[in-house]
């Protein structure tokens, strides 16, 4: 029959040959969509020059001449624009990688709470992902850094814990470790200890699978952990001396400082987005069916290791793909940060860096495709590890 | 809704860009005679340059350059409808012919005349850069601000200044930068930053505007130059020359003594022949513009002379209570000059 219908008629042309007719409209759209594009290039093209509006991106190498409020690279004003990009991308990363870990952790406890059998936490759990996933992100951004951070006391009134770690409406102010000569043997006994429990953790693992006696891991870990690092400090002395914040003029200086801004945000992002994780946990435990829970029951599993080692698993597979979408909505929601000024990508470099040098096409270009890059970058992990974790029929 | 509107705004350039035709001479006047109103870009709310008042009419300094370039054109200032930008995207607004007119407290710089395809006409307000603090921090000078926050609005020249006078005096800083100038008071006034850094006529603007405005204080500082003026595309030299001259005639009126009250009969009645023909009295200088006879008389009519403007909306006269200082006029000690209509 296939063989009849695509096989050119007798007697009829070749326009009325499916198979040409199939190939000719697909090259006719093609070149539409290329003449489309090249014509909206061609003409932006020639009305930027006939505006007198300079194109290209050399503006990159120019020095950028303002400061920035974060930065986790070196930066100050005397620095070209293209590492201002980098600037907002490092902050841009930053808020949603923190964001991710803190909103997964979050969302699990919170899904597998309002699953509880007990009424309050279940009740809790309900109220909180019911409220925070309502209301939307820009406000709570709004509520978080207005409302919260900002009413914090000035830093002469700050709120000080221990005398090192400081809360006010600039930050929280915190010490940081500075390493001393003494360092290096200090960080090597730590990477042994962490070596040692791989190959404990491994060990333990192959003899519960060959004989079924279990062997509480922290054990050991603990105790390297501890042992061997302690052993460094005191063969050598102390590893590493303290920057302690102090209040000098204006501000605290020395040590650490959460920005209100990256706080503000982080929080909001986590919250907000932690509430749809939840409900995503919720139903990936739901969907796996009740005779499983039942059958690990019956073979006396306690409740703890029954949802760690019978039921998660099985859920994760439905839970995976949706917290994708959930990572993709937090990584873009970072860009509110305009709202707040936290110098992100957006506020940084598709605000300020746009407004000093008024290239507007090509800003907004690199920005739209690092966000591109972002998204397909946590999508492309995130479909590795959920391939990674799916039923493998046998 | 900033983000929203900002993005709005530049994938408006790109699609206006490359889409619609382009600046020619004589097509801004001639969309602007079709279409029966200036379409002008202001700032965002700044007491005494443009804000609403409490019946939603747009005052200030700015708005009566756009107000005037109506009178001229319309002979009447009403014909104006206003689009309130923020930094960010007041310069896309206008090269995307979003906008005829930006009058938005802009400073007049080389890279924005010369790269973004503008053309600055002139210059309304002669500003300096300046510092506002809480009285509470003891400061006196702006060289006692080492270690300070500062609050400044994305995307202006006070962010380049505010680096060069501190890396100058050799000076530490962090900058904490919002899209507009609200937020950025509201975070000086929680506290947020010690200082608030603009032009100075935008802190006064800006004090009046906080809760406590007595507890603030302008430091005597000035780190820059600020000529503000209005700004027209680049490429249609007939609407610049509209809006040049309608700033050049209120400047010229205060001059030869030309005000709201007068003008009118002064049109009819002087003997001074320089105030003849900026009034159409003598000499067809409105036609050379492309505008009606008595264009001028219909800008300080409507409008006022500079001086009655600057009264009005920024001086004595306002809230602001502003001295004329460098915006006096040149042969009062000040930079206001206009080139004489002959």
């Amino acid at each position: 029959m296939q063989t009849t219908v695509n096989a050119p008629r007798p007697g009829g042309s070749v326009w009325t040959d499916p198979k040409v007719r199939a190939w000719l409209f697909q090259i006719l759209a093609v070149i539409a969509v290329v003449a489309l594009g090249w014509f909206l290039f061609d003409n932006t093209q020639t009305n930027l020059e006939k505006r007198g509006i300079i194109s290209g991106f050399s503006f990159l190498n120019n020095s950028a001449g303002f400061g920035i409020a974060q930065h986790l690279i070196d930066y100050n004003e005397s620095h070209s624009y293209g590492r201002v990009f980098f600037v907002g991308l490092l902050n841009t990363l930053l808020v949603s990688v923190i964001g991710i870990v803190l909103a997964t952790l979050l969302g699990f406890i919170l899904g597998v709470a309002r699953l509880s059998p007990n009424w309050l936490i279940s009740k809790l759990a309900t109220i909180y992902i019911e409220t925070f996933r309502n209301i939307p992100p820009l406000l709570q951004i709004f509520f978080w850094y207005f409302a919260v951070m900002l009413s914090l006391p000035g830093p002469r009134q700050s709120m000080g814990i221990a005398d090192s770690f400081f809360l006010n409406s600039r930050g929280l102010y915190m010490p940081s470790p500075i390493p001393s000569e003494n360092f290096a043997p200090f960080f090597g006994a730590i990477v042994v200890a962490v070596i040692g429990i791989v190959l404990l953790s491994r060990w333990s693992k192959k003899r519960f699978e060959a004989t079924g006696k279990f062997f509480p891991i922290s054990l050991g870990a603990i105790p390297l952990l501890i042992v061997l690092p302690g052993l460094a400090v005191l063969l050598t002395g102390n590893p590493l001396q303290w920057s302690i914040p102090e209040l000098s003029g204006f501000n605290f200086r020395g040590g650490w400082v959460l920005i209100p801004e990256l706080m503000a945000l982080t929080l909001a992002l986590t919250i907000y987005t932690a509430a749809f994780i939840a409900e995503n946990v919720r139903s990936g435990i739901m969907a796996v069916s009740h005779g499983q829970t039942e059958a690990a029951r019956s073979l006396g599993l306690p409740a703890g290791k029954t949802l760690r080692l019978v039921i998660i698993p099985q859920a994760l597979r439905v839970i995976i793909p949706p917290l994708t979408s959930q990572y993709l909505n937090l990584a873009k929601n970072s860009s509110l940060a305009a709202g707040i000024g936290y110098p992100d990508m957006v506020s940084l470099f598709a605000g300020t860096v746009l407004n000093q040098t008024g290239q507007a096409i090509e800003v907004i270009a690199i920005t739209m495709s690092v966000y591109l890059a972002i998204s397909i970058s946590i999508s492309m992990l995130m479909n590795w590890y959920n391939k990674r974790i799916a039923l493998i029929e046998r | 809704m900033k983000m929203v509107k900002s993005t709005l705004a530049m994938l408006t350039t790109a699609a206006v860009l490359g889409v619609s035709g382009f600046a020619q001479a004589g097509a801004t006047l001639d969309a602007v005679q079709k279409k029966g109103f200036v379409q002008c870009g202001i700032s965002d709310g700044l007491p005494g340059f443009s804000y609403a008042d409490e019946k939603g009419n747009y005052l200030g300094l700015d708005v009566d350059v756009c107000r005037a370039v109506a009178a001229a054109v319309f002979g009447d200032a009403t014909k104006v409808k206003y689009s309130p930008l923020t930094a960010k995207e007041r310069f896309t607004a206008l090269q995307s012919g979003e906008v005829d007119i930006l009058s938005r407290n802009t400073t007049w710089t080389s890279s924005r005349d010369a790269a973004l395809g503008l053309n600055f006409t002139g210059t309304n307000y002669y500003d300096g850069q300046g510092f506002l603090v809480n009285k509470k921090l003891g400061v006196s000078s702006a060289k006692e601000l080492d270690g300070a926050t500062v609050c400044i609005q994305a995307g202006t020249t006070t962010e380049l200044n505010l680096s060069d006078y501190f890396r100058a005096n050799g000076l530490k800083y962090t900058p904490i930068t919002y899209d507009t100038s609200d937020e950025s008071a509201k975070s000086v006034e929680a506290g947020r930053c010690d200082v608030l850094t603009s032009d100075q006529s935008q802190l006064y603007a800006q004090r009046i505007k906080l809760a406590n405005p007595d507890e603030y204080v302008v430091l005597p500082e000035v780190i820059s130059k600020e000529p503000l003026g209005p700004v027209v595309r680049q490429g249609d030299e007939e609407w610049f020359d509209i809006v040049r001259w309608s700033l050049f005639a209120m400047v010229n009126a205060e001059e030869l003594g030309v005000d709201s009250k007068n003008v009118e009969e002064q049109a009819k009645s002087t003997k001074n022949p320089d105030v003849a023909r900026l009034l159409g009295a003598e000499g067809e200088f409105g036609k050379d513009l492309k505008l009606p006879k008595d264009w001028a008389v219909q800008i300080v009519k409507q409008v006022g002379n500079y001086g009655e403007s600057f009264e009005r909306n920024v001086g004595a006269g306002s809230e602001l209570k502003i001295e004329r200082g460098l915006n006096a006029l040149w042969n009062k000690g000040g930079l206001q000059y206009a080139p004489p209509v002959r």
